[in-house]
């Protein structure tokens, strides 16, 4: 539905905001921008607006390029991250105005209006003004007014940003179960990753102007490809080293700084020799684990426990990083531990991703 | 126990001692109020002697008018008895004369027969001549009847006309500056009519006015309104460079600026001389620009012009950009998103402006008076004059009050139309 092709952007001619972006989006999918600000997810959904235009490359509607159509002309629907309702008009004029400049009928927009307030459970506030709304009811209205003109395409720009938690927790079902009743393609730009997880079908990662990672919410998580993603999405804990030797099982030997070896899946590795940083979930490692044929074991120190009721999270010194992390949770068999206590840790290698070290 | 009285009525709430609610916040709170008095007194102090005292003075001025009863006042209690038919009784007569006997003598100003002559002559132009050959004579009148003395000295004295108009006078208020400032009269039998065609200038000059001040308005908004969009989405340093040549007449002297364009436009001036010199007009018909209404129209927008763009961009600073956007991704062309929903956001502004522009405009002075020639001559020209050469001061209050009522009406049409919490200034 929308392909990205060899797309570029330039603000000054001297840096490039996105590079080299290709991607293609399947209709009635979810896909969310994640990253953070400055990495080229916003400029992306402009391009695709049309309020900024591609320095380079071509982007497509349903087959056809739309760099030279404006954007009133494109018929995509967008939701701001400020909502962008019209202060002087009232909700329903808001809500009409998509349909008053398509030449639709008095009798018609009622129509219209009266059934998009109702999808989005505001029947009663027509009439009122946005400024006399709560954030919620100004964002419901926002989604609406995307949505009433019946666009296959919904842009939405961080449009839970202004909300408390709460509230933005509960938006995040309703603006997913209205793409799956109405079965609109969405695109959809956040900072956050829980929502980016939550919502989506697929999640583009932005860094530095480039999709570093483009896959479903599990694959990101359990298997993020490089570290900016293993360190961007959810909680890692960072062992650097030295790789020693690829093995054909496609795990790899590393010698940490600390001068202990250990095994990991190797991801984004360069030949032996070469800097590594490997990555492992929290929730990953275990305290005096029973070993098998792949268990990682190293000895830890425990520095602070914090108690969190469900887990207790640990902050271990683990081959010289002190900030290791370690989810041990609050069950019947779980290990007493003491602050200054010594143990082992350990994991699974396949669990263990080794990645570039960005920082070499 | 609860604070609240047996009776439970609201607003019966005590403090736990017993004191009302209302007694005791209004003591927590004297002293706060105190100071917020004082720091606010100078600025009343101000106001009321600058502000409130002088126009106090003006509305009184213009219908308050003692000179009849100063000069003559025993004669101004008599004329009252008069029922306005023929000629006022002998007795009266006599009063008038011994009046006017000791007005002669007396050179306190304000109680001369002077001042009774000007004042009468505001009333019946061309009987001053009366007043002052009279005094001369009449106190060689010492012994009635004083009726036939007195027209025995001027026939004049004989006109029903004259002592109509000096029985009107004889009270201390009058209506006739209002009359005067509105091209109305007292004719012969003492009934209001329009003044002669001639003698009809405030009604047209205020007409005038008006229509000028309004035309002026129009085109500062016209020409403001692109301006001050410039200002508010150029980026800022851009921006800050126009604003510095839109504040630069600000800080140049209104008498620079006035005198600069009498420069430009005169007939021998620069723009005449670039139009002759390009052939657009021939040296035999070089354009008058100045000392007309064009002059005062160019001078005056060019001066107003910050006042309508300082609120209009102080308005469309705080629109974001992205309601054009949402109003084009919602499928609406340039043009249409920028009626719809563009220019309704900048209404305040527009109303501060025009509002701010127009109130200056119909009471504006200088400029005029420098490059208005003959028929751009504003009603505050007038009011000026009054003041400055004819010394007809209550006149010049009266146009100063009318002038005053028109801009309280306008601001109540304002009100009215688009609300004053609408306004913005900024």
């Amino acid at each position: 539905m929308v392909r990205f092709q060899n797309v570029q952007k330039s603000y000054d001619g001297e840096t490039l905001v996105v590079k080299d972006l290709n991607l293609d989006i399947a209709t009635g999918e979810f896909v969310t921008m994640l990253g953070p600000s400055g990495s080229g997810k916003t400029t992306t959904l402009m391009m695709l607006a049309g309020f900024e235009p591609a320095t380079h490359g071509e982007i497509y509607l349903n087959g056809n390029p739309i760099n030279n159509v404006p954007p009133h002309k494109r018929g995509i629907g967008m939701v701001f991250q400020n909502y962008a309702l019209f202060p002087h008009m009232s909700v329903a004029e808001n809500l009409a105005f998509p349909l008053a400049v398509r030449g639709q009928s008095k009798a018609e927009q009622e129509e219209r209006v009266k059934r998009v307030l109702e999808m989005v459970e505001l029947p009663e506030f027509g009439g009122r003004r946005p400024a006399q709304l709560s954030g919620g009811q100004q964002q419901r209205v926002a989604v609406a007014r995307a949505l009433v003109f019946e666009p296959d395409l919904v842009l939405m720009d961080e449009p839970l940003g202004a909300l408390d938690k709460q509230l933005r927790e509960q938006m995040q079902y309703e603006i997913k179960h209205i793409h799956e009743s109405l079965g609109v393609t969405v695109v959809y730009v956040t900072h956050d990753q829980s929502e980016a997880l939550t919502m989506s079908d697929r999640v583009a990662v932005f860094e530095d102007g480039i999709i570093q990672q483009l896959s479903s919410p599990e694959e990101l998580y359990e298997r993020p490809e490089n570290s900016f993603v293993a360190q961007f999405i959810g909680e890692n804990n960072k062992l650097r080293g030295t790789v020693q030797e690829v093995g054909r099982d496609k795990l790899a030997t590393v010698k940490l700084d600390s001068g202990d070896m250990v095994k990991a899946l190797a991801v984004g590795i360069g030949a032996k020799g070469e800097r590594t940083l490997l990555s492992v979930r929290p929730e990953r490692v275990a305290i005096e684990p029973k070993k098998t044929k792949n268990t990682v074991t190293l000895t830890g120190k425990v520095e602070e426990l914090i108690y969190l009721g469900d887990h207790i999270r640990t902050r271990m010194s683990v081959a010289g990083h002190t900030d290791f992390i370690v989810k041990v949770p609050n069950n019947a068999e779980h290990h007493e531990l003491s602050e200054g206590q010594t143990t082992t840790v350990g994991w699974e290698a396949e669990d263990c991703r080794a990645l570039d070290d960005m920082a070499a | 126990m609860t604070d609240v009285t047996a009776s439970g009525v609201p607003g019966a709430i005590t403090t736990s001692d017993g004191v009302p609610l209302k007694v005791s916040l209004a003591r927590a709170t004297r002293r706060q109020r105190m100071q917020a008095l004082l720091l606010v007194m100078p600025l009343l102090l101000f106001l009321l002697v600058a502000f409130v005292l002088p126009i106090g003075e003006m509305l009184f001025r213009s219908i308050y008018s003692p000179i009849g009863p100063n000069v003559l006042p025993n004669f101004s209690k008599v004329i009252h008895e008069w029922d306005g038919e023929d000629l006022p009784p002998e007795a009266v007569f006599e009063v008038f004369v011994k009046d006017m006997t000791k007005a002669k003598e007396s050179n306190e100003i304000g109680k001369t027969i002077g001042n009774l002559a000007t004042r009468v002559n505001y009333e019946i132009p061309g009987s001053r001549g009366l007043f002052t050959k009279s005094a001369r004579k009449v106190k060689n009148i010492t012994e009635g009847p004083y009726k036939e003395a007195l027209i025995a000295l001027d026939k004049r004295w004989e006109n029903q006309h004259i002592w109509r108009t000096l029985q009107r006078i004889s009270s201390n208020y009058t209506a006739s500056f209002y009359l005067a400032a509105t091209d109305r009269k007292y004719n012969e039998d003492n009934e209001i009519v329009r003044a002669d065609p001639l003698y009809q200038i405030y009604l047209p000059i205020l007409g005038k006015t008006l229509w000028l001040s309004a035309l002026i308005t129009f085109i500062c908004l016209l020409i403001a309104y692109p301006v001050s969009y410039l200002l508010a989405t150029l980026p800022l340093r851009t921006s800050n460079l126009l604003m510095i040549m839109v504040l630069l007449p600000f800080w140049t002297s209104l008498l620079v600026r006035t005198t600069a364009w009498i420069a430009m436009l005169q007939t021998e001036g620069i723009v005449n001389n670039i139009l002759v010199f390009t052939r657009v007009i021939s040296e035999e018909s070089r354009i008058q620009m100045i000392y007309n209404q064009t002059g005062t129209i160019v001078a005056m927008v060019h001066i107003l012009l910050p006042f309508m763009i300082l609120p209009l961009y102080s308005v469309m600073k705080t629109i974001p950009p992205y309601y054009m956007r949402a109003a084009r991704s919602l499928g609406a062309t340039g043009t249409y998103s920028f009626i719809k929903v563009y220019f309704p956001q900048t209404i305040p502004g527009i109303a501060a402006g025009t509002l701010l522009v127009f109130i200056l405009a119909i009471g504006y002075y200088i400029t005029p008076a420098l490059v208005g020639g003959s028929d751009g001559l504003l009603i505050s020209n007038l009011i000026a004059d009054h003041i400055k050469k004819t010394l007809n001061w209550s006149l010049g209050s009266a146009l100063g009050a009318i002038l005053l009522a028109i801009v309280l009406i306008f601001y109540w049409i304002y009100n009215k139309l688009v609300g004053v919490d609408n306004l913005k200034f900024g």
